[in-house]
């Protein structure tokens, strides 16, 4: 059998499924975002849905609150991961294992519901402010779910996030920077420099990667918002999942253009991604 | 110690809430205990057991269809080189990051056409998209490590190419094929908007109990749900930091995102 043939085949089961149940969900996206939608009597290709969605306000006010609520994650788990990781790379690699595994592995579901019991007005937080005195009823303290600010949807997305760049981090921490840091204080490197000059350039392009990843993850992802975030402005795929829902069936040309924006958006997140990928692993 | 509890936190109240007879605010701690959360658990008539087994039905078959699926993809990627594989790594992998709910929205309507929607079956079919990205990726890096010359020498001694892939591929590729198993069941383990959108409500997983427990206003039950879904994920960590140890090296950990579970 010919090395090509065997490749072809060997490669056929992952491309029908990504091919049919993935790409060719998205070409439906797209051609339904068209307005064609003979099932309701729509044949009409055009570009209205698209022309609404750019020019409506709620739209404008979704993306900013979805780039947001991303942009504040990805960045407050990328610096508490660089920081975790540093205190942690000395540390024996089991126990960081274990401790940083677990928000990984457990369901966004499960995280959502325990930082809600936290964070609630009657949560644990709440609870503690009072026996401190600091608040007398749960109105008190300030609202953190459902809120203005997405606290409890940010607060969620670093819990997960945190552990897994801080692994990627941990990781590059510990193979050529150690040895590169041990060079830079021979040759009398104070601690800032050793940083600023030594192991940041080499941790940097994991720390871009791990958080092109979470970027784009906590961008389109939906269960978290849907159940923590308030009802106005919600974010993207929250919001078309609510249009594809909509009763009015013209709406669904809507939900699926806001689809194929996400889509669009994402894909250049994760081309650029494995782009940074690949020169770490030539680097 | 920080990290730990930092860790750890969102779990406290999940514990206290799952035996919580009666808890007032301000207590720090419910003034009585009860077992009222467990025996809704365990009560057959709340559909928890059911929803378990399906959500495990669905978790078990996805895991064994995208280990099928991505095992051979990884050796093609991991194993040989070739033209336009920068490509078809990308094709692949982009339902990482490109959220699987805008194509599941897009397929909706050819799924009803099919007959396939209300099923477990259309659901399992969705659940494909998040898994077989993560099994073929975690397949090519064990294949990329591979050198193929046990099969070379299984080849020499006269063995034909379905006895080497049974007897030495499979055999040496053991461990990968059991975190991608791993993985892919517990991201089928965890998806809620995929399986409420085919399942269209019929197909009842745990995560729709949870969800639906969470919207309203008991945080006993609510509690007990989430624990009883985090299950898994404790098991599979406590497995995999186990028996899997030889894995787990410093440069494939959370590469290509490994290590990612949604």
């Amino acid at each position: 059998m010919g090395s090509r043939l065997k490749i072809a085949l060997l490669l056929a089961p992952a491309l029908v499924v990504i091919g049919v149940l993935f790409a060719g969900g998205l070409v439906a996206a797209l051609v339904q975002s068209l307005g064609y939608f003979p099932a309701i009597g729509m044949t009409q290709v055009n570009l209205a849905a698209y022309r609404e969605i750019l020019t409506d306000g709620d739209f404008l006010n979704s993306l900013l609150l979805t780039v947001y609520v991303a942009g504040a994650s990805t960045g407050i788990s990328t610096v508490l991961a660089v920081l975790a990781a540093l205190t942690l790379r000395r540390s024996s690699g089991r126990l960081s294992a274990v401790v940083f595994q677990l928000p990984i592995t457990v369901p966004h579901l499960v995280a959502a519901v325990g930082i809600s019991l936290v964070v609630s007005q009657t949560g644990l937080g709440a609870r503690l402010a009072a026996g401190l005195g600091l608040i007398g009823e749960p109105k008190d303290f300030p609202a953190l779910l459902y809120d203005r600010y997405s606290i409890g949807i940010i607060l969620t997305y670093v819990w997960k996030e945190t552990p897994f760049v801080a692994l990627v981090v941990l990781a590059s921490l510990r193979g050529v920077a150690a040895d590169l840091e041990d060079v830079a204080r021979t040759l009398g490197a104070g601690a800032w420099q050793r940083f600023w000059y030594v192991v940041f350039p080499v941790i940097s392009p994991g720390i871009v990667a791990a958080s092109l990843i979470v970027f784009a993850f906590t961008f389109g992802a939906f269960e978290v918002p849907y159940l923590l975030g308030k009802t106005y402005p919600t974010i993207l795929p929250v919001t078309a999942y609510n249009e594809y829902r909509d009763i009015d069936l013209s709406a669904r040309p809507i939900a699926m253009a806001i689809n194929i924006l996400i889509a669009a958006l994402t894909a250049v997140f994760a081309a650029a991604y494995l782009r940074f990928a690949r020169d770490l692993g030539r680097g | 110690m920080i990290v730990a509890a930092l860790v750890a936190l969102p779990f406290v109240p999940l514990v206290l809430w799952t035996f919580a007879g009666e808890w007032r605010f301000p207590d720090l701690l419910p003034a009585e205990w009860s077992l009222r959360g467990i025996r809704y658990l365990l009560d057959p008539g709340n559909g928890v057991l059911g929803a378990t087994l399906i959500s495990l039905l669905v978790g078990v078959s996805v895991a064994l269809a995208s280990v099928a699926v991505g095992l051979p993809a990884g050796m093609a990627l991991g194993g040989y080189e070739w033209r336009f594989k920068g490509i078809v790594i990308f094709f692949i992998l982009l339902p990482i990051l490109v959220p699987p709910l805008a194509s599941t929205m897009g397929i909706h309507l050819t799924f009803i056409r099919l007959g396939l929607t209300d099923t477990v079956l259309g659901v399992f079919l969705v659940h494909l998209v998040p898994t077989v990205p993560y099994t073929a990726i975690i397949m090519t890096s064990i294949f990329v490590e591979r050198t193929g010359e046990l099969e070379e020498v299984a080849r020499t001694l006269g063995a034909g190419p379905w006895q080497t892939f049974l007897h030495v591929t499979l055999p040496a590729a053991a461990p990968g094929v059991a975190v991608a198993g791993l993985f892919a069941f517990l991201i089928s383990w965890g998806q809620y908007i995929l399986t409420l959108l085919i399942g269209g409500g019929n197909v009842v997983s745990l995560p729709m109990l949870l969800f639906s427990a969470a919207s309203g206003n008991d945080p006993v039950i609510t509690s007990a749900l989430a624990l009883a879904f985090a299950v898994p994920a404790i098991l599979a960590l406590v497995i995999a930091l186990r028996y899997l140890k030889p894995l787990e090296t410093d440069r494939g950990r959370g590469f290509l995102g490994l290590g990612k579970v949604s």
